[in-house]
């Protein structure tokens, strides 16, 4: 199709991809140069979105052009995700979250209060509408709110807790004010100087200035890559192992067996990536790393390059943090500008860099092989395993790739050594760990505890169920998670104890559910997560997760096919499948919090 | 030009359901089972395409792997252990089958419906199907966002057929997203990448950039996607015109082999004639000229001519 760009459009592609060549804006090599940046695919989309608003046919068509990926594939690539709009968007848009802690403080009443004030979801009005959105990472301080205003000065404000006040200020055509959560709030364990002192991945949290790195250094920074570097990258697989330190992002694979694979592939060039995409329901424990101790993260990072013999590493961060993405850009910018980052790391003798790339509104991108697809401008679509990353990850190159809390964990190996690490927590989940407590609490926000802790031990530290009295429910792991009961409280938080509970920890979720919460609308709400965020790949899944929904909802409203065995035995059967049958961990988990809440709380019983 | 001789191939011993299989290295767990004569339905699965291993209708069990695997795509290694009659695999297989019956229309996939009976499989459990979307509704679906069908309705992919083009229409009310369209179209045989998968989940569809109608698409009706869709949501204008008038009978179809004469390539040709009218053109999957692929000229200068 011929459509042309707009001047606008056309300055926000060459922004990111540079000026045209001699061309004019055809495609200014030949074919494989210019495939080889497909890369750029989805920050030129990004950019569109930001400039105009909507990804339109003329923008579309100058991005192919100049990029050289069919047009086919880039409308492909756009309409996957849910932050870029193939249709004429409104300029200002808010995101209202509608996700499981929002709901618990209220988004649905915010959400009809938009209705009545605005309009329908998605009307344009005075260019600017109101959108849902699944979880957006402020969970601590729910019900949520993202600001985005696209145009020349495109802003993208965080806005949470979102009141009465803030939501009249944005249909009034104001700005909402928002951005950055004060530490104690967000972490509150920060806030208390004697909780304080037994704080580890936290420790910079609230203290350092996160633009800062002579501050970073000032409290310790670059002093575990220093000790990386004496070490080397034997020295630094060893420490991992003695530390045996488990991924934080839900897999729990050993980090220094992941690292040394890498390390050990002859093919070249190898990648580190850290997943920052942090999508799961009920999650916000990396945000909270990276907004307020970004450094932290680039030197991790770098020593995973250095360990795995990797010069480029990439952070691939949620779309939907513009408060952490500023934090990282500053950090990688003063690091690459004090010889942190570059051809010559702190005259180490080796090089390494880094580059933050933005997702666009997908959980299914948080998923590793998918991820991998996102950063080289393809759909964000899982791929099958094995081959695995370790031998065939981004561009087809060994990677490491890993959680940002499992990075930052690194650090505090290299400072206190493999086996000093491995002596906190328990037998097999070392170290401590970050919780994501949201929902009916006193006090909700990221807390650290050593692995094994009990999960009422951790309730009380943030300030005990709302109300008083005990929980209703807690969702452990988030929507791929498992729902407990209140006879569950003295559950160790530790991989082995979750596993033999038959739960998971998954990334740290755990929301409590108060005497008041409705639990069928909590899983009704699950189900139209995954349903949403399915790749669509294999069929177990994209209609699985369609199928399990329409059963819950016939559940939900009394009207079943058949008895209520019935249902439940079809959704057995449906979960099966998703269970055995897909792709990815996707699919695979889809039924798991459903499944427990029927099985555990009773739900629908 | 020398022509390099393959060293022979290794053999592999696998065991497959219990019974104990050599097979030539590099060999997938489909062909060791083909060649052991236990059937294995497939559907995005493709001789003449990279398996895309997305259907998961041929799923096995192995020993050791936690979930199951797609026998397609999984290549067989030294003493691995294969099960293929398993409750886990027909239980799978069947909500494979039951999933795609209950969203897609099947019936031009006859293929599909015997293996729907081997497997027992029930789609209208699901309950009742829910009426087709209105023209383009699917096609402007956003990701991320989806209104939830009324209780007791089952939601499908109903649509209107697109019929942009003089050559082929495309009822994608019919599409399992097998895949097969688009590799044909691209890196597999075409390279022309006239269609992409669209959106995501259960609204992921095949599409044109922003769902142009082909004739302003790169399409250059090479028919190679028709060629290798497996439930007949890709299909000669002829044919489609033919079947709405009731008047398509393949029992009255003779098909005729020829070589293409456009050219001095040397492309198989399979007419199919009826009532003395050539309605399609097809080329064999196995011919190792065209591997079952053609080009605008083979595919429809002949129809082309006739209209
Ligand atoms: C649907 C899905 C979403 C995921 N999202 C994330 C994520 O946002 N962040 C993350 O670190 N890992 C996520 N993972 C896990 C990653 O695939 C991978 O296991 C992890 O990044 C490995 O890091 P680790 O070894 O440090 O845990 C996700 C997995 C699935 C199946
Ligand atoms: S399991 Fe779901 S998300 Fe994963 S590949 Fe399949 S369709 Fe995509
Ligand atoms: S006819 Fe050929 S070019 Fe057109 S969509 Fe099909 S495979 Fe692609
Ligand atoms: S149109 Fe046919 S070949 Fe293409 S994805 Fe659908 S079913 Fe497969
Ligand atoms: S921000 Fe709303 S649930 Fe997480
Ligand atoms: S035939 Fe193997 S997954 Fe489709």
């Amino acid at each position: 199709m011929s459509a042309s760009p707009s001047d606008v459009e056309r300055a926000a592609v060459d922004a990111v991809l540079g000026p045209p060549g001699d061309g004019d804006g055809r495609v200014v090599r030949g074919g494989r140069e210019v495939r080889g940046r497909r890369h750029l695919l989805l920050p030129a989309l990004r950019a569109l979105q930001a400039r105009a608003g909507w990804v339109s046919p003329g923008g579309l068509a100058y991005v192919s052009e100049r990029l050289g990926v069919p047009p086919a594939e880039a409308y492909g690539v756009a309409s996957f995700y849910a932050m870029l709009s193939t249709r004429p968007r409104p300029p200002a848009v808010l995101h209202l979250c509608e996700d499981l802690a929002c709901r618990l403080a209220g988004a649905e009443e915010l959400a009809a209060e938009l209705e009545r004030l605005h309009g329908p979801e998605g009307e344009d009005r005075d260019g600017r509408t109101w959108l849902r959105s699944p979880c957006l990472g402020l969970c601590e301080r729910a019900p949520a709110a993202l600001a985005v205003h696209a145009g020349e000065r495109p802003r993208e404000v965080a806005c949470a807790p979102l009141g009465q006040t803030e939501l009249a200020a944005f249909l009034a055509g104001g700005d909402v004010d928002g951005g950055v959560g004060p530490a104690p709030i967000s972490a509150p364990q920060t806030a208390d100087p004697e909780g304080w002192a037994s704080l580890v991945l936290l420790r910079r949290v609230g203290r350092v200035d996160p633009g800062s790195l002579d501050d970073y250094r000032a409290h310790g920074g670059y002093e575990a890559l220093r000790t990386a570097v004496a070490l080397g990258p034997q020295g630094v697989i060893r420490e991992l192992k003695d530390a045996k330190l488990l991924g934080r992002g839900g897999a729990a694979f050993p980090t220094g067996l992941k690292w040394e694979l890498v390390a050990q592939q002859p093919v070249r060039p190898h990648y580190v990536v850290a997943n920052a995409d942090e999508s799961e329901p009920g999650t916000f424990k990396d945000r909270v790393l990276m907004e307020h101790d970004p450094f932290a993260l680039i030197e991790a990072l770098t020593i995973a390059g250095f360990t795995a013999g990797a010069e480029r590493g990439y952070v691939y961060l949620r779309g939907e943090y513009p408060h952490a993405f500023e934090a990282l850009e500053r950090a990688v910018a003063a690091a690459r500008a004090r010889g942190f980052l570059g051809p010559d790391v702190m005259g180490a003798g080796f090089a390494f860099d880094i580059e933050i790339r933005r997702g666009a509104g997908a959980y299914i991108a948080g998923e590793e092989t998918a991820l991998f697809n996102s950063i080289e401008g393809r759909r964000a679509e899982p791929r099958n395993k094995p081959p695995f990353p370790a031998t065939h990850g981004l561009f087809g190159k060994p990677t490491v790739i890993n959680n940002v809390e499992t990075l930052v964990n690194v650090l505090e190996v290299l400072r206190v050594g493999g086996p000093a690490y491995a002596e906190v927590g328990t037998a097999e989940s070392t170290g401590t760990r970050l919780f994501c407590v949201s929902g009916d609490v006193g006090r909700p926000g990221v807390y650290e505890v050593p692995c094994g802790t009990h999960l009422a031990e951790l309730l009380t530290l943030a300030g005990g169920v709302r109300g008083g009295g005990r929980p209703k429910a807690v969702l452990l792991g988030g929507a791929a998670g498992a729902f407990v009961g209140p006879e569950d409280l003295e559950l160790p938080l530790s991989f082995e104890s979750a596993r033999e509970a038959g739960v998971t920890l998954g990334s740290g979720v755990v929301m409590v559910f108060g005497e008041g919460a409705d639990l069928v609308d909590a899983v009704l709400r699950i189900a139209a997560f995954f349903r949403d965020e399915s790749c669509g790949q294999c069929v177990p899944c994209r209609v699985g997760t369609v199928r399990q929904e329409e059963a819950l909802r016939r559940l939900a409203s009394g009207r079943t096919l058949g008895t209520r065995e019935d249902e439940l035995a079809l959704l057995a059967d449906v979960a099966q499948v998703m269970r055995d049958a897909s792709i990815c961990g996707l699919g695979q988990t889809a039924a798991n919090a459903v499944w427990s809440a029927i099985s555990r709380l009773g739900v629908f019983g | 030009m020398k022509v390099p001789v393959a060293p022979p191939r290794r053999l592999v011993e696998v065991e497959i359901d219990g019974r104990s299989v050599r097979v030539p290295e590099g060999s997938t767990i489909l062909q060791a089972c083909r060649a052991e004569g236990i059937e294995t339905p497939t559907i995005c699965y493709a001789e003449n395409l990279t398996p895309v291993n997305v259907c998961r209708v041929c799923v096995v069990e192995v020993e050791g792997a936690r979930a199951l695997v797609p026998a397609c795509s999984r290549t067989v290694e030294p003493g691995m252990k294969v099960r293929t009659d398993t409750e886990r695999v027909r239980r799978s297989r069947r909500l494979v089958l039951e999933f795609l019956a209950s969203s897609v229309d099947l019936s031009l996939a006859p293929d599909l419906h015997r293996w729907q009976e081997v497997y027992e499989a029930h789609p209208e459990r699901f309950g009742a199907l829910m009426e087709p979307a209105a023209e383009g509704e699917r096609d402007g679906r956003e990701p991320g966002r989806h209104v939830p069908v009324e209780p007791g309705t089952a939601e499908t992919v109903a649509q209107p057929v697109k019929i942009d083009n003089d050559l082929y229409v495309r009822d994608y009310a019919r599409c399992v997203l097998c895949y097969r369209c688009v590799e044909a179209c691209g890196d597999d045989a075409q390279g022309t990448y006239a269609i992409a998968v669209a959106g995501r989940g259960f609204d992921a569809r095949i599409s044109t950039e922003f769902a142009v109608p082909l004739p302003e698409s790169a399409c250059v009706y090479c028919g190679n996607c028709i060629g290798v869709c497996p439930t007949g949501a890709l299909m000669f204008k002829t044919e489609h015109d033919l079947r709405r008038e009731g008047r398509w009978d393949e029992a009255r179809q003779t098909v005729t082999t020829t070589v293409c004469p456009y050219c001095g390539v040397g492309c198989n040709l399979e007419l199919h004639v009826q009532d003395g009218e050539i309605v399609k053109v097809t080329s064999p999957a196995d011919h190792d000229v065209t591997s079952g692929h053609l080009c605008i000229k083979g595919r429809f200068g002949f129809t082309f001519t006739r209209a």
